[in-house]
């Protein structure tokens, strides 16, 4: 991490607001502050906005939210996303046996609409737009400038330093740099430390002509589908799966808890592969598997994470940068809660500089966000309450083994059509208790007991690892590598070997690598780094001892479709 | 601040696109015409002034018509205000004495601009002359090798910093004032560090991306008769040059034995590095 830097801020260049990464969050943020009149700078580190964003690919927009992406950018739907979702199931899977419940309620419910998306062509989309609105003020967006810490005089933040420019002064900072926010840990807001507080997803995006969609998912052009998985595919791991369809392509993925993954040792790429080889995806993927992107992302779990008061000074976080992130059961909202945060921090720093105190923002920021109740969907408060009892080891146990046991498999028998109620349920889904029961053991005894066996045939045969890494553009920064490996133990380091999602044992083509040193006799195991393959998702700054930054601008991974 | 920058069409040498006949002679004819690649540098050096302390950048060349295209190719991938062509039967054939005396009353023309850039040797003709014979036409300090610039315009100077090769590789700054001649190095690297510079940069590209759609309106052609020349002075008449013969390059040994081994066939393998074992030492 870069450390704030005390230079003589006075001389430095002044814009009234820098916004900090042009994915959705940073997008409406400088849509609002533009169309507000305020001279806004967008600074982007990738090549092109979206060429180092990846989602799993639904953005929603809620009819309770006061900001909506297609509010702010009117063409969003028809230009920058990929189909609406119609219809929306979870598949309750065990063996070859399938159990599917409809999602519907829950998918409608408070829902304006929801699209599939690629980050690449979304983001650089609305980054166009971003720039149209922003250089109206005399601002702009830059691509391929990476800000890597925070400016401050007297200690107090007063603007962004830069790798590729000079410092830059700014009346508001609004960080919307993304799940590794390299501004949040250096404000102290957020930190790195709890593997417990995050999920780790990976996707891969599959080539499908829309023909062949159409056919494969009874869909018309205007029409898509989202299907989660859960149950006993994962290895046992907390977690589950998903595909989405886009235009001409699917999203294929899968999100875990990053404690599960890690404590299970679990490799990344393979349980993906486990889900994409499943014979109960062979009705619908193409008789010819093709892979255009294989990609990787944290996800941190808004319920434990969300900052409630995510600001310091003039340093505003919005999104992923502040655990913006809520996954409710399966289904998880990221990207419409950065669009109402961006606005709600645009709109705070609007109403404080009216009241000639701009400085105040952070304060109105915070205000908004509890009383728009985005705060209260982020971390619902029956969750805070209900989680002391229901993720305790002794609760979770027995309620595993109740859902076992005879009894619990009648109940779940006698409940089937109540299952599809509880997945229904926004407020149950609220409470839901991250364990093992929720992700793995309901599922696969719903797919026991209620489910039919798959008919289909699967032939898929997924890419290996070290060809997923060669299909990725890099720009590696030669001799300049953006992570350091702090401590090279097994101890420290070793998971980051499996939980890297380029990574994998006895593997050495990935990022990280458990070697033996001999020395006089005895043997160590050590980990080794190469940071070249690196997907910059920030699991080895969770799971393994480093210091952790990202590229310069425009350097490291860039994504196609993201 | 008014930039003039030099540029011309060559061969397009990239693989693929060029042409020769069978004694080795270039085809012209069959070989597209392109910018000289060192030319962008200096175009990027033009721009990085036009952006620091605005003005204008007129990027002139001299041919026959179709180098339109190298002033609009210009004018697309870097940046250009306005586009001159010298064009002329009378001016062909000119080495580059005559192409130099031609260019600086071109230049003249112009009025009087402050900074003159040129890129470092064409890729056809490489002599690097035009530049520097150009320039003592102009009457100009010249600093050649530019990898950095900074203009200074409220004190009439140019600072640069230059590579000096020799055995060992070194960067000299010299001073010079304004109006000078710039020759811009392949290493030459624009420089900005304020965000204000580089959105003023990306303003100005996407507008000459979108005038290079109507180049033409940008552009002006002037034969001899317009820049008061004498055809004994200009052209083939004005080259003091003479060319007493043209050896053609030598074919690379084109008659090299080959042999296929399939890596699967362990036996042939084997026998390949047998062969190669007494080359790994490096004997």
């Amino acid at each position: 991490m870069t450390d704030a830097v005390d230079v003589d801020a006075a001389d430095a260049e002044h814009f009234e607001a820098v916004v900090v990464g042009a994915g959705p969050g940073g997008a409406a943020a400088a849509a609002v502050l533009a169309n507000n009149g305020v001279e806004t700078l967008v600074l982007e580190r990738g090549v092109e906005a979206g060429s180092k964003n990846v989602s799993g690919g639904l953005i929603y927009a809620e009819r309770s939210a006061p900001y909506t992406i297609d509010d702010l950018f009117p063409d969003f739907r028809e230009e920058a996303s990929e189909r609406p979702v119609t219809r929306n199931y979870m598949d309750n899977i065990a063996g070859d046996r399938v159990h599917t419940v409809d999602l519907k309620d829950v998918h409608e419910h408070d829902t304006l609409w929801c699209d599939s998306v690629l980050r690449r062509p979304m983001d650089s989309w609305l980054a166009d737009r971003v720039h149209e609105l922003t250089a109206e003020t005399g601002g702009g967006v830059l691509t391929g400038v990476r800000v890597n810490g925070l400016l401050r005089e007297d200690g107090e933040i007063v603007g962004v330093t830069c790798d590729e420019l000079d410092p830059i002064r700014a009346d508001v900072v609004v960080a919307a740099d993304g799940v590794n926010s390299e501004l949040a840990r250096a404000a102290g807001l957020m930190d790195w430390e709890e593997p417990n507080e995050w999920f780790q997803g990976v996707k891969a995006v599959v080539d499908v002509e829309p023909d062949v969609i159409a056919d494969r998912f009874d869909v018309a052009e205007d029409e898509g589908v989202a299907r989660l998985f859960g149950g006993d595919l994962f290895d046992g791991v907390r977690g589950g799966g998903f595909l989405y369809t886009n235009r001409d392509s699917l999203s294929i993925g899968t999100v875990f808890h990053l404690d599960s993954l890690a404590a299970e040792r679990a490799e990344p790429h393979e349980l993906l592969d486990n889900l994409l080889t499943h014979p109960h995806l062979g009705q619908w993927l193409p008789d010819e598997y093709s892979e255009r992107e294989y990609s990787a992302k944290l996800v941190p779990d808004s319920k434990k994470v969300a900052h409630g008061s995510p600001f310091r000074d003039r340093l505003l976080l919005v999104g992923d940068a502040a655990g913006q992130m809520q996954a409710q059961g399966p289904i998880i909202k990221g990207m419409n809660h950065a669009v109402t945060a961006g606005g709600l921090a645009a709109e705070a720093y609007i109403e404080a500089r009216s009241r000639n105190a701009p400085y105040s923002a952070g304060d109105l920021y915070a205000d908004k966000l509890r009383d728009e109740g985005v705060m209260d969907k982020l971390r619902p408060t029956r969750y805070e309450l209900s989680r002391r009892v229901s993720e305790s080891d002794a609760v979770s146990g027995a309620l595993d083994g109740l859902v076992r046991s005879s009894v619990g498999r009648l109940g779940l028998r006698a409940a089937g059509g109540l299952t599809g109620r509880v997945f229904n349920s926004p407020f149950a889904l609220g409470m839901l208790p991250d364990t093992h029961t929720s992700y793995v053991t309901v599922p696969t005894v719903l797919a026991e007991e209620l489910g039919e066996p798959a008919t289909a045939e699967n032939d898929a045969t997924p890419p290996t690892l070290e060809e997923r890494i060669g299909e990725l553009t890099y720009d590696t920064d030669v001799g300049n590598p953006h992570i350091e490996l702090v401590d090279e133990s097994y101890e420290a380091s070793g998971t980051a070997v499996t939980a890297c999602p380029v990574s994998a044992r006895d593997f050495g083509g990935g990022c990280y690598r458990e070697e033996t040193v001999r020395t006089d006799g005895s043997e160590e195991r050590v980990v080794s780094l190469d940071t070249q393959p690196c997907v910059e998702c920030g699991t080895c700054a969770i799971v393994a001892d480093t210091e952790w930054t990202h590229p310069r601008g425009g350097k490291g991974v860039e994504f196609d479709q993201g | 601040m008014h930039t003039v920058v030099l540029t011309k069409g060559v061969p397009d040498f990239r693989e693929g696109m060029v042409s020769f006949d069978e004694d080795g002679h270039l085809e012209r004819g069959n070989t597209p015409t392109t910018m000289n690649p060192n030319d962008e540098h200096a175009l990027r050096a033009a721009l990085q002034t036009r952006v620091r302390h605005g003005g204008q950048v007129d990027v002139m060349s001299m041919g026959p018509p179709g180098y339109k295209d190298v002033l609009r190719e210009a004018m697309e991938s870097v940046y250009a205000d306005d586009l001159y062509l010298i064009s002329d039967k009378q001016f062909a054939a000119a080495d580059t004495w005559a192409t130099a005396i031609t260019l600086a009353t071109a230049i003249q023309h112009l009025g009087e601009p402050s900074l003159v850039f040129a890129g470092f040797k064409t890729a056809d003709g490489e002599t690097g002359h035009t530049g520097p014979q150009t320039c003592w036409g102009l009457d100009m300090p010249i600093i050649t090798h530019v990898i950095a610039l900074d203009v200074d315009p409220e004190a009439k100077r140019v600072r640069a910093k230059r590579l000096v090769e020799g055995d060992v590789s070194e960067i000299e700054t010299v001073e010079a004032p304004l109006p000078a001649f710039i020759v811009a190095d392949p290493e030459f690297e624009p420089s900005y560090r304020t965000a204000r510079h580089r959105l003023e940069r990306k303003r100005l590209r996407a507008e000459a991306r979108e005038r290079a759609g109507s180049f033409e309106d940008q552009l002006t052609m002037w034969d001899h008769e317009e820049l008061n020349l004498d055809p004994d002075y200009v052209g083939l008449d004005g080259s003091p040059t003479i060319v007493s013969s043209v050896d053609p390059i030598p074919k690379a040994p084109s008659e090299r034995e080959a042999t296929v081994v399939d890596p699967e066939d362990a036996d042939a393998m084997a026998g390949l590095v047998d062969e190669l074992a007494p080359y790994a030492g490096g004997d």
